[in-house]
């Protein structure tokens, strides 16, 4: 037994705190009073794995700790013990505890043992409160070492593996020197289940032992011994008491029935437990996040195997046209120039596949963001007496991995802020004639090439008029500005602003909301809100689809190339004289159907002197649409479309308006991608600045 | 009055100086001589065509593939203020690593030609003298004499304009 365990203990972490996770939302899902068999049967497992992990490699703090959550769990699953909220929230408060201990040893800390033996005692409060226990023998049975610890002589252990042990690399006679090992052990074998030799499969074991440990050790020791093969056998391990002998002849059998009764029970539950990692990838994942941040803080993540086999064949693909073509180009005639053009049509279908899919690699779930939500609210409503249900719709939508891990933060300060100053106290909402209960929607879509996230909730709304009052109170505004209803809510997102008389520990102190509009717009997003006095608020998140590649229309202005991403063209028109007017001498508009859109001229908006044309009529108009606005945008000429690598500009120098980036083309040089919403913006700035020279 | 600066200063000096290195890449404008620290040298190359960046001061002269990345490049004349010059064919860009508040970047100078490594030990440098407001010598940590010539060493740390300082640039411009 001398293998460094330490190897395996990052694994053992991750699956610990995945467990965590799965018990997290299991026991949030959990209603007091009605016992879902199905949701504590997967909390038990989870437990009961991170008991197992945390036994074999020694961590026996958590090992003890999680034994009396399984307990308690085990005999809600039995149908023995109601699910009462308390006993849910005294399981919610060691998932917790729990998850520390675990971050304390993952992270070489100790463990602040005052914590946990706090919530011990509560968990063991709430298994000693017999009232709610139904009277079950097996349940006494939990705890045999502490009530009789001091007459303890010597343990009964009756070991039978099951038929497929040896296969799984343990020796039972291995495990039986180890116990001889602690002290003087009788060994009594069964061979009652031996077939006979014509049946027998050598590869597999019918024996069983009843083993007696004439030595006053502690539980523990012993089972430490089966830790390998716990799941892999029918194990019982019994103290013998000097005073009850004759009893504890019948003891032993009493237990081992129980046991006897589930015997295909372990096995049973790791096949299970298996086919729900399979089942639920999200969940596994879920856990690199946090796991990542506590120990390591290495980034990694984890990949459906399904995407990982497409890449493969995928590169096979491309090998085998690769050689093809080398092979055609090593006697190259002219009259085999089809079946090149063939082949390097078919490499670049390739290529462009292998690129989708390993852009598919960075894609996750927005669930692993939003995972964390229930609990938030479930805490947060308790903590502020308020009634609050979360919704969450489009959990799998899904997003780049540098999108969550950079939204989480945003998202809890706006939930939180929903919860706070959105939601009513009960009594309030009553009086308004709303539910009491309020509602926070939480919903996340794919809109066009953007993803939008919304926090919506039917609390009280934004108040404009305090708003504009703080505002001018604060300076940022005058008294006789006239600003429009989203101008005034954009104010929130000011430094230090915040409208809340009271600062509570959960928000008001006025910073955030700006921290929040910064995260978002480095991810190339814009945030709005949408609100409406007594019936409720939206903040509305729009994300771009993904951060690294983009379908792009190029186009010409004079000597420079830009990119247009594609998703935010509408049509590409050439314009007739009567299509265009002016509007107070200078703003340029042009009838589109029914609608008068502004023309931008891009060769103005960014200074473009080696401009082909300036005459509306022979060069094109690129109609483009970006948050909300629309407007034709004025260039020399289309080239062509093509996908296109998003390289940030920011990594090695600064954010530029009116771009949301760059990208190398075929020759090697680099084109800027246009950020349409930015340009927009620009041209509306060129045009006040224009305003602000002619009055002065 | 220059001298008596440059006496005052040099104890101030002396530690930085240390910690700077030894060895720079010379290189001149006009008739002057800089130098780089070389361990901030990423690369030399010629003068080639890049993509302007639109809005931006006059110094960034555009941004270029440098293997996958995009490098900003900066006319080091005009960032310091001197007159532009036509580039010609030894007109070399100067790719330098640079730190900048908590990352480490690339960056590209454009100089008019490379000279030479300079060994200077750090009592050959001698600091800055104050020009009072006229001069701005913000990018020179110090000055060292090579063959009896005089080789101003930059700070190429302080060539990345920030956010703020560039966006006053462009209002200025």
């Amino acid at each position: 037994m001398t293998i460094d365990m330490a190897q395996f203990h990052q694994v053992f972490f991750d699956e610990s705190f995945e467990g965590l996770d799965v018990m997290e939302s299991g026991l949030l899902n959990m209603d007091p009073g009605t016992a879902d068999t199905e949701e504590i049967n997967s909390i038990f497992r989870a437990a009961h794995s991170i008991k197992g992990g945390s036994g074999t490699f020694g961590f026996t703090e958590i090992s003890n700790f999680t034994h009396v959550m399984e307990t308690l769990l085990d005999e809600m699953r039995d149908g023995r013990r109601e699910v009462t909220a308390v006993a849910v929230d005294a399981l919610l408060r060691s998932v917790d505890v729990l998850r520390e201990m675990l971050k304390a040893v993952s992270a070489d800390d100790t463990i602040d043992m005052d914590d946990v033996q706090a919530q011990q005692s509560e968990l063991e409060a709430i298994l000693n409160n017999s009232e709610s226990a139904a009277p079950a023998a097996g349940a006494n049975s939990a705890q045999p070492a502490a009530d009789g610890a001091e007459a303890i002589t010597g343990w009964r252990v009756v070991f039978r593996p099951l038929p497929h042990m040896m296969r799984t690399g343990n020796d039972p006679l291995r495990i039986i020197q180890e116990l001889t090992d602690l002290g003087d052990v009788k060994v009594e074998g069964d061979a009652s289940l031996l077939p006979r030799l014509a049946e027998l499969d050598p590869e597999e074991c019918f024996l069983s032992w009843v083993i007696t440990v004439n030595e006053a050790l502690e539980k523990s020791q012993i089972s430490e011994v089966f830790d390998w093969v716990e799941d892999d056998c029918e194990l019982s391990i019994v103290p013998i008491v000097t005073e009850a002998v004759a009893e504890q002849v019948e003891a032993p059998e009493v237990e081992s029935a129980v046991q006897a009764s589930e015997p295909a029970q372990p096995e049973r539950r790791q096949g299970e437990r298996r086919a729900e990692d399979r089942r639920s990838p999200v969940d596994r994942r879920q856990n690199d996040r946090r796991s990542g941040g506590g120990a390591s803080g290495s980034s990694s993540i984890r990949v459906d195997i399904n995407k990982i086999d497409g890449l493969i064949n995928m590169v096979g693909e491309l090998v085998i046209t690769q050689s093809m073509l080398s092979m055609l180009g090593e006697d190259f005639t002219i009259d085999r120039v089809e079946r090149l053009q063939d082949g390097l049509a078919q490499l670049e279908r390739h290529t462009r596949e292998l690129q989708e899919s390993v852009m598919q690699i960075r894609m996750l779930p927005i669930s692993f963001t939003f995972s964390r939500f229930p609990r938030l609210v479930h805490d947060l409503s308790s903590k502020m007496g308020k009634k609050i249900e979360l919704k969450m719709s489009g959990e799998q939508t899904e997003v780049d991995k540098t999108v969550i891990e950079k939204i989480g933060d945003p998202l809890v300060h706006l939930v939180r802020n929903s919860l706070d100053h959105g939601i009513e106290m009960p009594e309030v909402r009553k009086a308004a004639g709303k539910p009491e209960t309020g509602t926070v929607h939480l919903s996340a879509a794919h809109r066009g090439g953007n993803i939008i996230i919304e926090i919506r909730d039917d609390g009280k709304g934004l108040d404009k008029h305090r708003i504009e009052s703080k505002a001018i109170e604060r300076g940022l505004i005058t008294e006789e500005h006239n600003l429009t209803d989203q101008q005034i809510y954009e104010l929130i997102f000011q430094a230090g602003f915040s409208t809340a008389e009271q600062i509570s520990d959960v928000s008001g102190r006025g910073v955030g909301m700006d921290v929040v509009r910064k995260n978002i717009n480095e991810l190339g997003g814009s945030i709005e809100i949408e609100s409406e006095m007594g019936k409720g608020s939206a903040i509305i998140i729009r994300l771009p689809l993904t951060l690294a590649i983009l379908d792009g229309q190029t186009i010409a202005v004079g000597d420079e190339i830009y990119i247009v991403p594609l998703v935010s063209i509408i049509e590409s028109i050439q314009l007739k004289p009567d299509m265009i007017n002016l509007v107070a001498g200078r703003g340029e508009t042009f009838k589109l159907r029914n609608d008068y859109l502004p023309i931008v001229r891009l060769h103005e908006v960014f200074g473009i002197e080696s401009v082909k044309t300036t005459d509306l009529m022979s060069g094109l108009l690129v109609v483009v649409e970006g948050d909300g606005k629309r407007c034709g945008l004025f260039v020399d000429d289309l080239i062509g479309q093509q996908q296109v690598v998003i390289k940030s500009l920011e990594a090695n120098y600064k954010r530029v308006d009116g771009l949301s980036g760059a990208t190398i083309l075929g020759d090697g040089s680099v084109a800027l991608i246009l950020d349409i919403p930015g340009i927009i913006r620009l041209s509306s700035q060129k045009y006040s600045v224009a305003d602000l020279k002619q009055s002065a | 009055m220059p001298a008596i600066a440059q006496q005052n200063g040099n104890d101030d000096m002396q530690q930085d100086v240390e910690v700077i290195g030894s060895e720079y890449l010379t290189f001149n404008l006009g008739d002057e001589d800089y130098g780089v620290d070389i361990l901030r040298v990423q690369e030399i190359r010629g003068w080639e065509m890049v993509t302007r960046v639109p809005n931006q001061p006059a110094f960034v002269k555009g941004v270029l593939n440098l293997r996958g990345s995009i490098v900003p490049i900066f006319d080091l004349r005009e960032r310091m203020g001197m007159p532009a010059r036509e580039y010609d064919k030894a007109t070399v860009v100067i790719i330098l690593k640079v730190i900048c508040e908590i990352s480490e970047r690339s960056v590209g100078i454009v100089v008019d030609g490379v000279s030479d490594v300079l060994n200077a030990r750090s009592q050959d440098i001698a600091a800055t003298p104050d020009f009072g407001e006229n001069l701005d010598t913000e990018f020179i940590t110090g000055m060292a004499s090579s063959n009896g010539k005089m080789v101003m060493l930059l700070d190429v740390d302080k060539l990345q304009p920030s956010v703020a300082q560039a966006d006053e640039d462009v209002e200025v411009a």
